[in-house]
């Protein structure tokens, strides 16, 4: 009938993990207002696993429910199984979105990537998922 | 769970009326009115009453006013045929850039014809400068065409002051007056327009009828050929059922107009007073006097239109992000932006029109859901009064129009 399934339309009206993090280990912030979507992952990690993560995003209902359910699939994994996530993943979780909003699973990715980019960058840790990833390039993505 | 239509401005509800009117021109008096027997006139008188009570409703002649399928064609009739007819006196047109896509596009159009056309800055307000237009004009100007009324912001553009000067000059000045239609007293020879376009679904007539207006003695080309309607301007087989509609919706219009614009004027301003006491952050768009009784467009600090309005459906409340023919094409507001208004508040934006069928209740309601979903989502966004929103970033995906949240592939 609408836009969305129900389990996107679940995340979007009860979105799992939402807010702000109280001393966060790790911080990544991705996207722009001016394309009107942006995400800010913020993580907590013990012994190279993700104890817990948090997000807030300025976005449309599938910004939001990618938000949850990236924030919700990365909690309990190590940071190489995390980076290993890609977008297609948090789409299949949600059971599919509509084409063009493919492109705010890929913020969730990149935010999810970026926050653990920093971290690893601050504690010196060298990450194999890592390699090659520039926080300010451009990305050429599949949206569809 | 109460259900709420706040979305008057993209179409109305069919009035009772109006349907048991149109009911017997489907099945009983169904004569094709170009045929030669009673049935056929019976229909051909239909269409005569119909056009009547259009012509009256904005002072026209019966003659003047020629139906055609929806306020678009009669848009892309006015400016492509205008455009044609005049083409050896002249090829540059003036428009604005708030118009209708059913404007702008046979615009560009008519670019790739060779004619030039020249599009109008606004003002904060959402209003062309009379002073503008008159720079813009040259000695091979032939059409001036501004909308009467903005369909997303509601501003009522000066068509009486740019009709003195485009009469001075012999230019052409046709105008969209699809959202003005029963929303603000209209007559042509008073506004000085030598075309206007009309819609029926606006007025609470059906869908897929529409007229222009043009003035005796203007002549412009046809772009539709065919069979002899319309006195041989526009052919095709009359929407019989839909004319009929549309003629009864206008009288109604016109019965009811004063009511109307008093009564919506009344709710909208205690619809936008209740919001901007019990939400902070909010920004009314457009100009606060001279807009359409029904419009309230609104700006919500924060958050992002989209997500506002899927809440709001899931609470059976219905409105818009822009207007609703921009909402399938995934694009910022070209009005807004054309406005000054800065990108991201843009997307933090949202329509609701009122219209005859809308109570003090439903806006109480609207406004409770409202608090509630602004609430929400302000408190999930990485943006607020602390960390303001940054106009200096740009879209990192490569091969990609970002707009919104939607990526559309370049090209």
């Amino acid at each position: 009938m609408g836009m969305y399934n129900e389990t996107v339309m679940d995340h979007f009206t009860n979105p799992r993990n939402a807010g702000e993090m109280e001393n966060p280990d790790a911080v990544g912030s991705y996207g722009s207002p001016v394309c009107g979507d942006m995400m800010e992952i913020s993580l907590k990690i013990e012994d190279n696993v993700i104890k817990d993560a948090k997000f807030r995003t300025f976005g449309c209902g599938s910004a939001i429910a990618s938000s949850s359910v990236a924030t919700d699939m990365i909690k309990g994994k190590t940071l190489e199984e995390a980076l290993a996530l890609t977008n297609k993943d948090f789409v299949a979780e949600l059971g599919g979105l509509p084409g063009a909003k493919v492109h705010c699973s890929v913020l969730s990715e990149q935010a999810i990537k970026l926050a653990i980019y920093n971290y690893a960058k601050e504690n010196n840790l060298d990450l194999p998922g890592l390699e090659g990833f520039d926080p300010d390039a451009e990305f050429d993505h599949d949206h569809e | 769970m109460r259900s709420v239509y706040l979305d008057y401005s993209a179409t109305t509800p069919v009035k009772n009326q109006v349907l048991a009117e149109m009911l017997p021109y489907f099945n009983e008096k169904f004569g094709n009115p170009s045929s030669l027997y009673g049935l056929a006139f019976t229909s051909k008188d239909g269409i005569t009453l119909a056009r009547a009570r259009v012509a009256h409703l904005i002072g026209a002649l019966d003659t003047e006013v020629y139906f055609t399928s929806g306020g678009t064609e009669a848009d892309n009739w006015a400016v492509i045929g205008a455009a044609r007819a005049k083409k050896e006196k002249g090829n540059h047109i003036i428009t604005s850039k708030i118009e209708h896509h059913a404007l702008l596009h046979s615009c560009e159009f008519l670019e790739k014809e060779g004619f030039e056309v020249t599009y109008l800055d606004v003002d904060e307000k959402g209003a062309v400068s009379v002073a503008d237009l008159e720079k813009a004009i040259r000695k091979e100007t032939i059409l001036v065409s501004i909308m009467l009324a903005n369909n997303e912001v509601g501003t009522i553009q000066p068509i009486k002051e740019i009709a003195a000067i485009t009469k001075a000059r012999g230019i052409l000045l046709h105008s969209d007056a699809v959202q003005a239609l029963g929303n603000v007293p209209i007559d042509v020879n008073e506004l000085g327009v030598d075309m206007l376009s009309l819609s029926s679904h606006k007025i609470y007539g059906p869908k897929g009828i529409g007229a222009l207006y043009i003035r005796k003695g203007v002549m412009i080309s046809n772009i539709l050929f065919g069979g002899g309607q319309e006195s041989k301007k526009r052919a095709g087989t009359e929407n019989l059922p839909g004319i009929i509609g549309f003629g009864k919706a206008a009288e109604l219009a016109e019965q009811n107009l004063a009511e109307h614009i008093e009564t919506l004027t009344t709710l909208r301003n205690y619809f936008i007073g209740q919001i901007k006491e019990k939400i902070d952050g909010v920004t009314l768009n457009g100009d606060p006097d001279k807009r359409l009784p029904g419009n309230a467009n609104l700006t919500f600090d924060y958050v992002e239109g989209e997500a506002v309005l899927l809440y709001l459906d899931i609470k059976g409340i219905s409105i818009s992000t822009g207007s609703a023919c921009s909402s399938a094409s995934f694009s910022p507001s070209h009005v807004l932006t054309a406005m000054g208004i800065p990108i991201e508040k843009v997307y933090s934006s949202l329509r609701f029109t009122i219209g005859d069928f809308t109570t003090k209740e439903d806006l109480d309601y609207v406004v409770e859901t409202l608090v509630e979903v602004i609430a929400k989502y302000r408190a999930l966004s990485p943006f607020g009064k602390e960390n303001q929103m940054k106009s200096a970033q740009s879209c990192a995906c490569q091969g990609y129009e970002c707009t919104g949240c939607d990526c559309v592939k370049k090209g």
